[in-house]
């Protein structure tokens, strides 16, 4: 075994005896759902959509974001984000950085350029080329 | 780059340098670009100089990094703006109160360190939402219930330190809260209560430990930065039921609230309800005129026509089916005996855990302790931001009559709203009554301008009658704190010889609450 294999293992150790708190393990994520969302069999973002839109963009009743899509467009556009297949990927960035009615701003630590560019790409999935 | 109010370009420089090996360059934000998402999106400043908007944003991962941002802004006097998750939306968002404060965004430390279903209770970090918390213990399948608030991305830290309340039994959220980890202004750390003995087995079980109870001092305070805090669960009910009560009559409020009072006194009741009128908010043509110009005697005569009661209380019950069944009759007897022409109707009843089809169908799950974010459809789809005025008054029939028509005078005297009985009345807290009066805010300075004044007034006359804000806009802080005024101001000088020990250089969110450091606050204040 050598002294880089020792590292690496002494790492992943590390990192596992900081997951436990009084015996318990620790839990670590930042999401607003009320369950873990799997993204298996689902496309690229679908996740990062789920974890940060769906509580207000999603179907079913008191979906603020659904209800004010739905009052603007009044049917001509699916008052669903995810249905949608003429946004722009610019545009939905902007959106999450400077807030849109009572939408507000999202900062870096909560959702990351990284997830935010995701959050792009699946919600142009089905946009005509 | 934008500097921080007395700090040079060359300290402010080097500070960043420091920060940046201690916490790592990519969460040092100072660029123009990372450090507006920080501005208030529902500022009452919106388009106006006077929004505060921070200099720069540092978000540590951890203890021992919070106390590292702590020294560094000691050492070149930076101003720090704590936040947590930064959704207290309505009350500041993550915006400092002062213009050009650095904010301390602690939404990276988003541990759930513990969380106990056999003794109820959890162990968070700051940057933990209520969602992350109830994800956790549903994905284990726990039986335990959080408390969240109407927004569901909040902290339960964040919120129990702005004394927040919810809806069930937990609902008052500092009084739910146990042991916490502090980072001092001086970088210094302290666990409280139980939490001070190196091996303590019951930090999450016991509140007070020994001495002096500090935990107080850092709720809706600028005299730390609290890490890890524990909260008391609700192991999951059996049941719900709620049942609602209406009376007659403008003067069967007495009798409703003294019932009220005392059941929930008793613990009959335990949880958030709100006494309304159903004739407050109808937009009937014939309502509306009875509500600006007609007497009391003409809208009990409309409620008896048209069958809807002059005022309503919905009592929600939460525990064993058999229990709640026979506190629900309980309740009506008291009511019956005391209030002719009473009525009653049974509610919403369900048995947990709920499913998930159950959970779809409920429109706000927030009650039965599943966080949502339902509450941002308040104020219609064109709404672009609310605040809050929140009296607290007396959990009397004779205090709720008075404070709607004291309030609804100045509303009136300004234009604003028609109505006797519109301001909405909680029982968030134990033996008292909260109103949470909705100001909507708009990006129209002139608007803004004008619910600022209303709101300023709206303090000053409560403060007349006796009643005092609970929890306020960063706007309004020092408006607030100055109604506190007993003894000429004694407590806010009290607060500001504890400041000035604890953080003599006023690192720590000035402004918080009223509380300026030494070299900022006003001489004669």
């Amino acid at each position: 075994m050598n002294a880089r294999v020792v590292i690496i293992i002494g790492a992943v150790l590390l990192s596992f005896g900081a997951q436990r708190c009084n015996g318990q393990e620790v839990s670590r994520s930042s999401a607003w759902t009320r369950t873990t969302i799997s993204g298996q069999g689902q496309p690229k973002g679908y996740v990062q959509f789920e974890n940060y839109c769906s509580m207000c963009h999603g179907p079913g009743p008191g979906q603020p974001g659904t209800m004010a899509l739905q009052a603007k467009y009044k049917g001509a556009e699916p008052a669903l984000l995810a249905d949608r297949t003429d946004l722009n990927g610019a545009v939905i960035k902007a959106y999450v950085r400077n807030g849109i009615s009572i939408m507000p701003i999202f900062r870096k630590t909560e959702i990351s350029d990284a997830n935010l560019d995701l959050i792009a790409e699946y919600l142009t999935r089905n946009n005509k080329k | 780059m934008r500097l921080p109010p007395g700090v040079s370009a060359g300290d402010f420089s080097a500070a960043i340098k420091e920060l940046e090996s201690a916490i790592g360059k990519e969460w040092v934000f100072t660029s123009d670009e990372d450090v507006n998402l920080y501005r208030d999106s529902y500022s009452p400043f919106w388009h106006e100089n006077q929004e505060p908007i921070p200099s720069a944003a540092f978000a540590p991962d951890s203890v021992e990094q919070v106390q590292a941002v702590v020294r560094i802004a000691n050492r070149y006097k930076i101003p720090l703006w704590t936040i947590s998750t930064g959704k207290n939306l309505g009350y500041g968002g993550s915006a400092p109160l002062l213009n050009g404060s650095a904010v301390l965004d602690l939404k990276r430390m988003n541990r759930v360190l513990e969380v106990n279903d056999k003794n109820h209770y959890a162990l968070v970090e700051p940057g933990v939402s209520y969602f992350d918390l109830y994800r956790h213990i549903r994905d284990r399948d726990l039986p335990v219930w959080i408390d969240p608030p109407d927004p569901g991305w909040g902290s339960p830290m964040g919120n129990a330190l702005e004394r927040g309340g919810g809806y069930t039994p937990m609902r008052d959220h500092f009084d739910a809260h146990c042991g916490m980890e502090v980072v001092l202004p001086d970088g210094e750390l302290v666990r409280t209560g139980m939490g001070a003995l190196p091996t303590a087995k019951t930090w999450q079980q016991y509140r007070y430990g020994f001495g002096p109870y500090m935990d107080g001092m850092f709720s809706q305070s600028n005299l730390g930065v609290v890490t890890k805090m524990g909260f008391w669960l609700q192991p999951q009910p059996d049941a719900y039921l709620s049942g609602s009560v209406t009376v007659p009559k403008h003067d069967d409020l007495t009798p409703l609230v003294e019932i009220f009072a005392n059941l929930m006194n008793s613990g009959v009741v335990q949880a958030t309800t709100t006494v309304v009128s159903p004739l407050a908010y109808s937009r009937d043509p014939e309502l509306v005129k009875l509500r600006a110009s007609g007497s009391t005697r003409d809208l009990e005569d409309y409620a008896g026509q048209k069958g809807i009661g002059y005022w309503s209380v919905s009592l929600p019950l939460y525990g064993p089916e058999k229990v709640i069944a026979a506190q629900w009759e309980y309740a009506k007897q008291k009511f019956s005996a005391a209030i002719p022409g009473a009525t009653f109707r049974d509610g919403a009843s369900y048995k947990f855990p709920l499913t998930e089809e159950q959970l779809t169908k409920i429109v706000n799950p927030v009650p039965f302790g599943v966080p949502s974010l339902q509450t941002f459809s308040i104020g219609g789809p064109k709404s672009q931001g609310h605040m809050w005025f929140s009296p607290i008054i007396p959990m009397t029939g004779e205090a709720v009559i008075e404070a709607q028509s004291v309030f609804d005078k100045v509303a009136q005297s300004l234009g604003y709203v028609t109505g006797t009985t519109g301001f909405p009345i909680w029982n968030f807290f134990a033996r008292a009554f909260v109103i949470i009066y909705f100001f909507p805010i708009e990006h129209d300075i002139e608007k803004n301008r004008r619910s600022r004044e209303i709101f300023r007034r709206l303090i000053k006359t409560a403060a007349e009658h006796g009643w005092g804000e609970y929890r306020t806009h960063t706007a309004f802080m020092g408006d607030i704190m100055d109604a506190y005024s007993f003894n000429n101001h004694s407590l806010l000088r009290f607060h500001e010889t504890v400041k000035d020990a604890l953080d003599p250089n006023g690192i720590l969110s000035a402004g918080k609450n009223g509380i300026w450091p030494k070299s900022m606050r006003k001489a004669g204040a």
